[in-house]
C-alpha cells in the first residue's frame, strides 16, 4: 500500500468516527447543562465547595468567579512546583521561580506551553496532583464560558447566565471523566505506561546504559488530548513512544483531542433550538479544519520527496501522513501536543501550523473556547453582512448592537496584538534574538510561532528556541494570562448583554444564519481577518524561507 | 465593599473547589486508571520492558544506541538514546540540517545516494525504537559479516522482524531495532568481542 493511500484511509477512518461520535456526544453536553437534578456526588462537591448549585449568577458574578478559580489555580499550582523540592518523590525535579510561574499560568490557561523537560523539571507529584488536575478544571472553565454565552443566545429578557460552579463540576465529572477514564485505558492497552516505578538503570545488549522512565502517564495523555491541553509527560510530548507507542495509539489521540470541539456545535443548536444553527458552525469549523490538514500535509509530502524523506523530527512508526495529521489538528485545537518536531517541518509545512493558530483556534479550537471563538466570528460576519446588505445585524434574534459589536471586536484583537506587539519587540531585543535556534526568516518564524502559541493557549513550539529565560517565560506568560481571560471576561460581558435582549422573531428582512451561504462567509470573515492582520508578518516568515 | 466581598467569596469557593477537585482528577483517577493497568496490562503499564535471560535489557518501545558493526543500529538520535531527555534536533531544511546529515552519513558508513531516509534524519523523539525494513536490510552484510554468519540467515531475521502497517494501512512499516537484536543474539555470540 501506498503512503498516499495509507494516510488516506487513515484521515477516512478519524472522520468517520468523529461523524459517528459528535452526535450522542453533543446532545449528551446539551442534556449536563440544562439537567435540572444534581448527581449525588455533586451534591457533596458543592457542600464542601459551600456553593449553592440552584443560585444563578449574573455575567459579573459569573466572570468573578471564573478569574477567582484560576487565579487560587495558579497560585496552588505555583506553590507546589516551588516546593516539590521538600515534597515527597522530589527526585531531584527542580525549576526556576519564572519557569514555575510559567508553568502555573500555561496549565491554568489551557495553554500547556513548556519552557522546561518533563524528565527533570517535575516530580512525579507536580505531574499528578498539579498538572492533571489542571487538565480537567481548566478546559471545563473554556467549556462553561462557551455555554455561558450560549445561554445568552438562547435566553429571552434575563439577567443571569448560570451558575459557573454547577457548569465547571458538571464538565469536568459528567463529560471529561467519563471520556479521560476510557481514553486512557485504551492507551494504555496500546503501551502508554501507566506505572509508580522511578527511572530505572539498565545494561543494554551491547554493554552499554540506558533510563527507563516511570509514571502515571496514561492517565495524563488521555485527558491532555481530551482536554486540548497538550503538555507532555516528557519532553518529547506525543513523539515520546511512552506517550505515542504506535500509529493506533496516534489515531485515538488526534480523535481525543478533536472530539469536544467537534461535538459543541450540535450541543449549541440543541440548546438554542434549532439544530441547523450548529451545523453551520460545525460546516465553518471543519471546512477550515480541512483546509488546514491538507494544506500541511501537502507541504509535508512534497518535501518528503527529497533524500531526507521529511523524516528530520519525525517517527518512523508515524511517517509523513499522520505526523501532519497531527499536526494539523493540534494547532487548530488549541492543544499543542506534537507527535513530530514542527520547526523541522518545511518553511510551509511549519508555517501552515503557524497560520492555524493564528486563525484564532476556531478549527474547532480548544474545548469551549473554540465555541466561543466561532460564535464571536459568527456574530462578527452577522455585522460585516448586515452592513452589506443593509440589514439589521442578529444572531438567533439578538440584535449585534454598538455594544455587542464592541465587545466582539474587542476580544477578537487581544490575541493578534500580543502576537504582533511581543513578536516585534523580540526582534529588536537581544534577551530574545539570543535565544533563537536558527536565523533569518526562520528565526523570525521561531519568535512568532512562541508568542503565537501563548496567546492563542495553543502551547505547540519551534523547539529550538530556547524559551528558558525569565524575560521569555515572563512575557510568555503574561501573553498566556491576558490572551486566555481578557476574552473570556469580554465573552461573559457579551452573554450578559445578550441576555437581557428579547429574543425577537425572525420576520423577512433577517439574514438566515444556517445557510451553506452563510457558512461560506463566515469562512470567507475567518480568513480575511487573519490574513489582513498576519500577512505582512508572515511574508516575512513561513512565506520568504519558502521562496528563499 | 460588596464587590470586594464577592471577589472574597468567590475565590475562597474557587479554594474549595480546586482541593476537592485534586482529590478527585489528581488522586482518585489515576489510581483508577493504575489499578485496571495492574489487572488488564501489567506488561504495558510498566513500560513493555524485555528481557535477555532474567535480565531486563531495556523496552521494545525505547530505542537504544547501538555500538559496534555486529548489531543492528538505530536512526540518528539528537540525545543519543539517553532515556532522560527527549527530543529531537529542532533543526529546519537549511545549511545546519545539511552539515549534520553529512555527518551522520560519516558515522554510518553509508552511500548518500542510497541511502535510506531514516538513517540520515533523526527522530523527533530521539528514542525512536524503529528502522525503515529497507534500513536494516541494508545493515545485514556489515552485521553478517562481523558476527560470521550466513547472509541469507541474518536477511531471513530481518524480514522476520519486519512488522507491515497496522490493520495493513495504519502507520509505516517498521523494524523493532532492540526485538531484531535481540533474535540476532540468540542466534550467535558475536565474533568479535
Amino acid at each position: 500500500m501506498s503512503d498516499t493511500v495509507s494516510g488516506l484511509l487513515t484521515i477516512a477512518v478519524l472522520v468517520a468516527a468523529l461523524a459517528a461520535v459528535h452526535v450522542p456526544l453533543g446532545s449528551w453536553m446539551a442534556r449536563v447543562f440544562t439537567d435540572t437534578r444534581d448527581w449525588r456526588v455533586e451534591r457533596l462537591v458543592y457542600r464542601l465547595c459551600r456553593v449553592d448549585p440552584a443560585s444563578e449568577q449574573r455575567w459579573s458574578t459569573y466572570a468573578v468567579a471564573v478569574l477567582g478559580f484560576s487565579v487560587v489555580g495558579v497560585v496552588l499550582l505555583f506553590a507546589l512546583i516551588a516546593l516539590q523540592g521538600v515534597l515527597p518523590f522530589a527526585r531531584g525535579a527542580s525549576m526556576n521561580l519564572d519557569t514555575a510561574l510559567n508553568t502555573a499560568v500555561s496549565f491554568v490557561t489551557n495553554t500547556n506551553w513548556q519552557s522546561y523537560a518533563g524528565e527533570s523539571g517535575t516530580s512525579p507529584l507536580v505531574q499528578t496532583l498539579g498538572l492533571t488536575v489542571q487538565n480537567f478544571v481548566s478546559p471545563a472553565v473554556g467549556l462553561a464560558v462557551a455555554v455561558a454565552l450560549v445561554r445568552g443566545l438562547a435566553r429571552s429578557s434575563g439577567a443571569e447566565i448560570g451558575n459557573f460552579w454547577v457548569d465547571l463540576v458538571r464538565g469536568s465529572l459528567r463529560v471529561l471523566l467519563p471520556l479521560a477514564v476510557v481514553g486512557a485505558v485504551v492507551l494504555l492497552l496500546g503501551g502508554v505506561i501507566q506505572n509508580l516505578t522511578a527511572p530505572t538503570e539498565v545494561t543494554t545488549l551491547s554493554g552499554g546504559s540506558q533510563v527507563v522512565q516511570g509514571g502515571l502517564v496514561a492517565s495524563q495523555e488521555a485527558i491532555k488530548e481530551l482536554g486540548t491541553n497538550g503538555g507532555g509527560y516528557f519532553n518529547a510530548n506525543s513523539a515520546h513512544p511512552f506517550e505515542n507507542p504506535n500509529a493506533i495509539t496516534n489515531l485515538v489521540e488526534i480523535f481525543l483531542l478533536l472530539v469536544i470541539p467537534f461535538s459543541l456545535p450540535r450541543t449549541y443548536g440543541i440548546l438554542v433550538g434549532d439544530r441547523r444553527q450548529g451545523w453551520a458552525v460545525l460546516g465553518f469549523m471543519a471546512t477550515l479544519w480541512g483546509l488546514m490538514v491538507a494544506a500541511v500535509t501537502w507541504a509535508e509530502v512534497s518535501a518528503a520527496s527529497g533524500p531526507l524523506g521529511g523524516l528530520e523530527g519525525k517517527e518512523v512508526r508515524f511517517g509523513v501522513w499522520p505526523s501532519a495529521l497531527f499536526a494539523a489538528s493540534t494547532t487548530g485545537t488549541s492543544t499543542g501536543a506534537v507527535n513530530s518536531m514542527h520547526e523541522s517541518y518545511s518553511p510551509l509545512g511549519g508555517g501552515g501550523a503557524l497560520v492555524h493558530m493564528l486563525l484564532g483556534e476556531v478549527s474547532p479550537g480548544g474545548v469551549g473556547s473554540g465555541l466561543y471563538g466561532a460564535l464571536l466570528l459568527a456574530m462578527l460576519t452577522v455585522f460585516i453582512s448586515g452592513l452589506m446588505v443593509g440589514r439589521t445585524p442578529e444572531l438567533l434574534g439578538k440584535q449585534i448592537g454598538r455594544r455587542e459589536i464592541t465587545l466582539v471586536a474587542l476580544a477578537l484583537l487581544v490575541m493578534p496584538a500580543l502576537v504582533l506587539v511581543f513578536t516585534g519587540i523580540g526582534m529588536v531585543a537581544p534577551l530574545v534574538s539570543s535565544q533563537m535556534l536558527a536565523s533569518g526568516p526562520h528565526g523570525l518564524t521561531e519568535v512568532m510561532y512562541a508568542y503565537a502559541s501563548a496567546a492563542n493557549n495553543n502551547g505547540s513550539a519551534f523547539a529550538g528556541f530556547s524559551a528558558d529565560t525569565p524575560y521569555t517565560n515572563l512575557t510568555l506568560a503574561l501573553c498566556m494570562f491576558l490572551g486566555r481571560f481578557v476574552p473570556i471576561v469580554l465573552v461573559l460581558a457579551l452573554a450578559g448583554s445578550l441576555v437581557a435582549q428579547r429574543r425577537r422573531p425572525a420576520n423577512a428582512g433577517t439574514l438566515p444564519t444556517h445557510t451553506p451561504t452563510f457558512a461560506g462567509l463566515f469562512v470567507g470573515v475567518a480568513i480575511i481577518v487573519t490574513g489582513l492582520t498576519f500577512f505582512p508578518a508572515l511574508a516575512l516568515g513561513p512565506l520568504a524561507e519558502a521562496l528563499s | 465593599m460588596r464587590h470586594v466581598d464577592n471577589v472574597i467569596k468567590q475565590s475562597l469557593a474557587g479554594l474549595r473547589a480546586m482541593l476537592v477537585l485534586t482529590v478527585l482528577f489528581g488522586v482518585l483517577y489515576p489510581a483508577a486508571v493504575w489499578g485496571v493497568g495492574q489487572v488488564a496490562g501489567r506488561d504495558q503499564a510498566a513500560g513493555s520492558l524485555v528481557s535477555s535471560g532474567t535480565r531486563v535489557v531495556g523496552s521494545s518501545l525505547i530505542g537504544q544506541q547501538w555500538q559496534g558493526d555486529e548489531w543492528f543500529h538505530g536512526r540518528p538520535s539528537a540525545s543519543d538514546y539517553a532515556g532522560d531527555t527527549s527530543g529531537g534536533t529542532n533543526l529546519g531544511p537549511g545549511a545546519d540540517l545539511e552539515a549534520e546529515v553529512a555527518k551522520r552519513v560519516g558515522a554510518a558508513g553509508l552511500d548518500p545516494s542510497t541511502a535510506p531516509a531514516d538513517a540520515l534524519t533523526a527522530s523527533g523523539s530521539g528514542l525512536d525504537p524503529h528502522i525503515t525494513p529497507a534500513y536494516a536490510v541494508a545493515q545485514v552484510e556489515r552485521v553478517a559479516a562481523a558476527r560470521g554468519l550466513d547472509v541469507t540467515r541474518v536477511r531471513a531475521l530481518v524480514e522476520e522482524h519486519s512488522q507491515d502497517r497496522i490493520a495493513g494501512f495504519l502507520g509505516q512499516p517498521r523494524v523493532d531495532v532492540l526485538e531484531l537484536n535481540l533474535a540476532l543474539a540468540r542466534l550467535s555470540a558475536p565474533s568479535a568481542g
